[in-house]
C-alpha cells in the first residue's frame, strides 16, 4: 500500500503466525508468503513449497498465504493409518472372496460372465475399502434451500455404508458451511425468486435448442450484455454449464502446435479442456511464478519440442480462488509475466466472481487491475448468483469467433430462461442497480465473515490453509480415520460441513473445507466453537500433534 | 626371473599413459545441449510474435448473429419480431408450454430456489433428485439411473468412465458430436464403421477376434464397446439394434446406445428403441439420453444396471465435478414422465404427425428428405449439391428466409467444419 506500511512489515513482525506468542519453531513451522519476506529466526532450512515474490510493488496491499508444512510426526501417523486400512482392506477382499463375509458389492450378470471384466479389481480396491467406510459423510441429500440453514434428510445404514434407507424424518436446520451459496442469493423468496416466477410463466422451464438454431431468447440477449458491463469487458457469451463451459471453449481457442501452461491445481474441467483441444500441456507449481516464469523462457526459447518450431500462441490457465486451498492467484504478477512474454491468459473465476472485490467483480477488481488485461475471463454462475452455467467475457473478436465456433453454441441446448433470469437479477443486485443497497452490504458481509472466521480457527489453534481474503477455509485433518469422525460429529451438532480426502488432495493432507457465505450471522459462526469439542477430542489442536 | 623384452614395456608404457588421458580428459558432449547465451535467450523472447488469440471471423459468416426469439419457444414461436409454425425446436411431445409442467417447476421453485450451489457429493443433492432417478429407472424398468446437469455432458463424460486407454470402441460414422468428444476424452482406440452397415461391423469384430488370438493375454484385460445412437441426429434413421444384440453375444462386446433423439419417441409406450424393436433391456449395457428433446427439461440421465452404472458416481467427470440439476428443471422433468406414463396415445399422435409430414415433404423439386418415415427430426438435403459447401449453405439460408416470410421457422442444420470427423453434408433440419 504506502511507503510506510512497507517499511512496518519490513520489520518482519506483522506477517508472522505465532499465536499468543508461542514460539514458533514449537509449532510445524511456518512458512510465510509475505511480500516484505525477512529472514526468519525459525525458518526451515529447505522449504517444500516456496513461493517468495519477485515484485512486491505490483501489490496494493499485503498478500498473505500461508500452506504450513505437514508435521513429521503427523505425516508418519498418517501414512500408518492408510497402510492399516490397506491391510484390512486386503484382508476383507480376502474374506469376500471365500464367501466367508458377505459381498454386497453388485456384480455382472450370468449371461455375460465371460465377457472382458468391466472394472478392473485394482481399481476399485481403494472404492470398495476405504471410501465406502466413510461414505456416508458424502452425497447427503437435502430438501430445503441450500441457504445458511438446511435440512438434512435422516439416512440410516444397516450393512457398513452398502446401501442407506431413509427414516423418513429430516434433521431441520442445520447450518450450512458445505455450500457454494458466497453472497447469499440461494433463497425462495426475495427479489430474484420473483423475476423467475414470472419469466417461468412467460417462457416455460425448457429451451428444446441450441444457441446457434432457436433457442437464442432474449432473455440470453439480455443477459450477456449485462454479463459484459459487470465484467467490464467488451462482449460476452453465456452457456449453460460451468463444467462444459470449460471443456467446450479450450478446444475451440488452442489447438495443435499450441502450448498450455496450467497450474498444478487446476480443476478437472480445465484439464479436459486442455486435454480434448490437442495442444502441448505444461504444469508449474501452484502459484509459483518463477516456475511459470522458467517454463514460458524455455517455451519461447527452444519452440516445439523435437522440431523446434515456434509456438502458435502460449495460453495461461489459471483459477481465480482454488477450492481446495483456498488460495488466490497472483495475478498482478501473472499479467506483467504475460505482457513480458506475449502470452495469453484464461482466468477461471469460478469461485471468485461475486465473492472477492470491493464491488464483487472478482479477482481483477479484488487487485485492482484492469480488465482488458486479462484476454479471457471465464467464471460460472452456480456460486455466488444462486444458478447454474458458465460465461465467457473479453474482446468482441473473441466472443464474435466463439458464437461460430464454440461446440456448446452449436450443438448444445442454451440455458434455461428462469436460470437465466436468476443470473440477471441476483447481478443487478450486486451492481446496485435494482435501486436498494442489498448487494454492497452483501459484500461487506461476506468479507466480514471471512475475516472473523479465520480469525477465530487460527485463535484456536488449526491449521488453516490459503489466502486470509478468501472464504474459502480449509481445515486440515491429515488422518484418515479423522476424516469420517468429522465429518458426523459435526452433522449430530447440526453442522454440515465437506470433509475431502484422497484423491481430490494429496494422500497425507485430507482437510475439512468451510465455506463461508454472507448469509450467515455471527452466532452461526460461533457456533464453530463446537468445533474446539470436537477438536479436543481428536486433538487438532496444534501445540498437542508434537 | 626374466625381464620382459623392451618392445613390451614400450607398449605397455603407452597403453596406461593412454588410460591415463582418457580418465582425465573432457567429457564428449553431443551437440543437442547447446547452450544460448543470455543476450541470445533475450533476442528470442523479443522476436518472438505469437498468432492473435482468434482469427477474424468474417462479417458474413452465417452464425455470427442469432435469431432472436421472444416468447415461449413452442409450437408457435416469434422470431426476430414474426411470428412462425415451429419446425425447428426439439419439442416432440409439445411440453415446453404445458401448464402442467410450468406448475410443477414454479412449485419447486418457490420450495428450493433456482440453484443447488453444489456438485451431487456436496449438499446438492436434492430429494427431487433421488426421485427422478427413480422414476427413470422404473419407467425404462431398469435398476438404475443417473442425472447430469447438461445435456452434452452425458454421453461426453459416461464413456471415459468406462472405456480407457487401450481400450476399443467401436462406432458409427454418424455419431454426434458429444459422443466424439467422449470418444476423444477415452483415449482408447477408435474404429468406425460405415453408417448402420453390419456387415461392416462384423468384418472390424472379426479382424479384431484374429488380433486377440494373436496376444490373448492382451486380449484378457481389453475392453470393447459398440456405441450406437437409437435415433441418429445427422441422419434420421434408427439402428438395426436386433441384429447388433447378436453380435454382442457373438463377440462378447459391450454396447452403449444413446436415445436422445429416440426417449419418449419411439416404442409404444415411449421407452425408446429397445421397446420399438422388443429388444430386451438387459442386453444393453448402458442407456444414454438427454432430457432436452421430449422431456421439454435441461439435462441428461444414463440407465442400466446398478453395476454399470454407480461407477459413474464416482468417476463421471460430469457428475462429480459439476453443480448438480437445478431442483426446478427436475421437478419440471418429472411432471413430464407422469403426463408420458399418464397418456401412451401421444406417441401414437406424434408417430401419425411425422408420417403425415414426411409424405408431405416429399416430391419437393430439388430436395430430397433424410430419415425415415416415423422420425420427428427429418433433414432436407439438396438433391445436387454445387460441389462448394458455402454456396449450399447460402442457398438453403435462402430457403430459410423464403420460409420465415411465409411464418414456417425452419433452420439450417450446423455443424462445426474442421472439428466433425465425418461431415454431412448441409442440409435443413425440420
Amino acid at each position: 500500500m504506502t511507503e510506510s506500511s512497507a517499511t512496518k512489515l519490513l520489520n518482519g513482525d506483522a506477517c508472522h503466525r505465532t499465536l499468543h506468542g508461542k514460539n514458533a519453531s514449537k509449532n510445524g513451522y511456518v512458512k510465510n508468503h509475505c511480500l516484505f519476506q525477512q529472514s526468519q529466526k525459525y525458518r526451515r532450512a529447505r522449504e517444500k513449497r516456496q513461493n517468495a515474490t519477485t515484485n512486491p510493488s505490483l501489490y496494493q496491499k499485503p498478500f498473505v498465504e500461508s500452506f504450513e508444512e505437514t508435521p513429521l510426526l503427523v505425516a508418519v501417523l498418517t501414512y500408518m493409518g492408510y497402510g492399516i486400512l490397506t491391510l484390512f482392506g486386503y484382508l476383507r477382499d480376502f474374506l469376500r472372496h471365500w464367501n466367508i463375509e458377505k459381498c454386497h458389492v453388485a456384480r455382472e450378470r450370468e449371461q455375460q460372465k465371460d465377457f472382458v471384466p468391466l472394472y478392473q479389481d485394482f481399481e476399485n480396491f481403494y472404492t470398495r475399502n476405504l471410501y465406502m467406510r466413510i461414505r456416508d459423510n458424502w452425497n447427503r441429500p437435502i430438501c430445503s434451500v441450500p441457504g445458511a440453514k438446511m435440512d438434512v434428510v435422516e439416512r440410516v445404514t444397516h450393512n457398513y455404508n452398502w446401501t442407506f434407507e431413509h427414516t423418513g424424518t429430516v434433521v431441520k436446520d442445520v447450518i450450512n458451511m458445505g455450500s457454494y451459496n458466497y453472497l447469499g442469493f440461494a433463497e425462495n423468496t426475495g427479489a430474484c425468486a420473483d423475476a423467475a416466477v414470472e419469466v417461468t410463466h412467460a417462457y416455460g422451464a425448457g429451451v428444446g435448442s441450441t444457441r446457434c438454431e432457436m433457442g437464442n431468447l432474449d432473455v440470453h440477449e439480455e443477459l450477456e450484455l449485462l454479463i459484459a458491463r459487470f465484467l467490464g469487458v467488451e462482449s460476452s457469451m453465456a452457456f449453460g454449464m460451468g463444467f462444459a463451459t470449460n471443456s467446450m471453449n479450450i478446444p475451440a481457442l488452442t489447438g495443435k502446435g499450441c502450448l498450455i501452461l496450467s497450474d498444478e491445481l487446476n480443476h478437472a474441467s480445465l484439464v479436459l479442456g486442455a486435454r480434448l483441444s490437442g495442444s502441448t500441456i505444461r504444469v508449474f507449481k501452484h502459484n509459483n511464478m518463477q516456475s511459470l516464469e522458467k517454463l514460458l523462457r524455455d517455451a519461447i526459447v527452444h519452440g516445439q519440442p523435437r522440431t523446434h518450431r515456434p509456438w502458435k500462441k502460449i495460453l495461461i490457465v489459471v483459477e481465480g480462488i482454488y477450492s481446495m486451498e483456498g488460495s488466490i492467484v497472483r495475478l498482478p504478477e501473472i499479467v506483467a509475466l504475460k505482457k513480458r512474454y506475449k502470452a495469453y491468459l484464461y482466468l477461471d473465476e469460478a469461485h471468485s466472481i461475486g465473492a472477492l472485490g470491493p464491488q464483487g467483480r472478482g479477482v481483477v477488481n479484488y487487485f485492482g487491475l484492469d480488465p482488458k488485461d486479462v484476454d479471457i475471463m471465464m467464471g460460472t454462475f452456480t456460486k455466488s448468483f444462486g444458478a447454474a452455467g458458465g460465461y465467457i467475457g473479453g474482446r468482441k473478436e473473441l466472443i464474435d469467433y466463439l458464437r461460430c465456433h464454440s461446440h456448446s453454441a452449436v450443438y448444445a441446448t442454451s440455458m434455461s430462461p428462469p436460470v437465466a433470469q436468476q443470473i440477471i437479477t441476483s447481478m443487478k443486485i450486486i451492481m446496485g442497480e435494482d435501486g436498494t443497497s442489498l448487494g454492497a452490504d452483501r459484500l461487506r458481509q461476506l468479507s466480514e465473515n471471512t475475516n472473523y472466521f479465520r480469525r477465530k480457527l487460527l485463535d484456536m489453534g488449526f491449521i488453516i490453509y490459503g489466502n486470509d481474503d478468501s472464504p474459502v477455509v480449509p481445515l486440515m485433518l491429515y488422518m484418515p480415520a479423522k476424516i469420517g469422525a468429522f465429518g458426523r460429529e459435526m452433522l449430530k451438532r447440526n453442522i454440515g460441513t465437506v470433509v475431502v480426502g484422497f484423491p481430490a488432495t494429496p494422500i497425507i493432507e485430507s482437510r475439512a473445507r468451510f465455506c463461508v457465505s454472507a448469509a450467515h450471522t455471527k452466532e452461526m459462526l460461533d457456533t464453530v466453537k463446537i468445533c474446539s469439542l470436537v477438536q479436543r477430542y481428536y486433538q487438532l489442536e496444534r501445540h498437542l500433534m508434537l | 626371473m626374466e625381464t620382459a623384452p623392451a618392445y613390451h614395456l614400450i607398449l605397455e608404457g603407452i597403453l596406461i599413459l593412454w588410460i591415463i588421458r582418457l580418465l582425465f580428459s573432457k567429457t564428449y558432449k553431443l551437440p543437442e545441449t547447446y547452450k544460448l547465451t543470455e543476450k541470445e535467450k533475450e533476442d528470442l523472447i523479443e522476436e518472438w510474435q505469437p498468432e492473435p488469440l482468434v482469427p477474424p471471423v468474417s462479417k458474413e459468416h452465417p452464425a455470427i448473429t442469432y435469431d432472436v426469439v421472444t416468447g415461449p419457444p413452442s409450437h408457435k414461436i416469434i422470431i426476430n419480431g414474426k411470428e412462425c409454425v415451429n419446425f425447428a425446436s426439439f419439442n416432440f411431445l409439445g411440453l415446453l408450454d404445458n401448464e402442467r409442467v410450468k406448475e410443477k417447476a414454479l412449485a419447486s421453485l418457490k420450495k428450493y430456489g433456482v440453484g443447488t450451489c453444489g456438485p451431487r457429493g456436496f449438499y446438492g443433492t436434492f430429494d427431487v433428485h433421488l426421485e427422478l432417478e427413480s422414476r427413470l429407472a422404473a419407467f425404462m424398468k431398469t435398476e438404475e439411473a443417473i442425472i447430469y446437469s447438461y445435456g452434452f455432458a452425458t454421453i461426453a463424460s459416461a464413456i471415459p468412465a468406462y472405456s480407457k486407454r487401450g481400450d476399443i470402441i467401436f462406432v458409427d460414422e454418424a455419431a454426434c458430436f458429444s459422443i466424439q468428444k467422449g470418444l476423444q476424452a477415452s483415449r482408447s482406440f477408435i474404429k468406425y464403421f460405415k453408417h448402420n452397415d453390419m456387415e461392416d461391423l462384423e468384418r472390424l469384430l472379426k479382424e479384431q477376434e484374429l488380433e486377440d488370438q494373436k496376444n490373448p493375454r492382451k486380449a484378457r484385460v481389453t475392453r470393447k464397446f459398440i456405441v450406437v445412437e437409437g435415433l441418429y441426429m445427422n441422419t434420421s434413421d434408427v439402428c438395426p439394434l436386433p441384429d447388433l444384440v447378436k453380435l454382442k453375444y457373438k463377440y462378447k462386446v459391450r454396447i452403449f446406445l444413446e436415445e436422445s433423439l429416440s426417449f419418449g419417441v419411439l416404442g409404444e409406450h415411449g421407452k425408446g428403441v429397445t421397446e420399438h424393436f422388443g429388444v430386451n433391456m438387459d442386453d444393453i449395457d448402458l442407456i444414454s439420453a438427454n432430457m432436452e428433446n421430449a422431456v421439454a427439461s435441461i439435462g441428461g440421465f444414463c440407465c442400466g444396471r446398478s453395476f454399470v452404472i454407480d461407477h459413474q458416481r464416482l468417476s463421471g467427470q460430469g457428475y462429480c465435478f459439476s453443480a448438480s440439476l437445478p431442483p426446478m428443471l427436475a421437478a419440471a422433468a418429472i411432471e413430464a414422465l407422469n403426463i408420458m406414463e399418464e397418456d401412451p396415445d401421444i406417441f401414437t399422435v406424434l408417430r401419425k404427425k411425422c408420417e403425415h409430414v414426411y409424405s408431405a415433404l416429399q416430391g419437393i423439386p430439388s430436395l430430397k428428405v433424410v430419415g425415415v418415415s416415423f422420425a420427428p427430426a427429418l433433414h432436407l438435403q439438396l438433391e445436387r449439391g454445387s460441389g462448394s459447401r458455402v454456396t449450399d449453405l447460402q442457398r438453403l439460408r435462402s430457403v430459410v428466409d423464403y420460409c420465415l416470410d411465409r411464418n414456417v421457422a425452419l433452420t439450417v442444420a450446423r455443424y462445426l467444419e474442421k472439428e466433425e470427423r465425418f461431415l454431412p453434408p448441409p442440409r435443413l433440419q425440420a
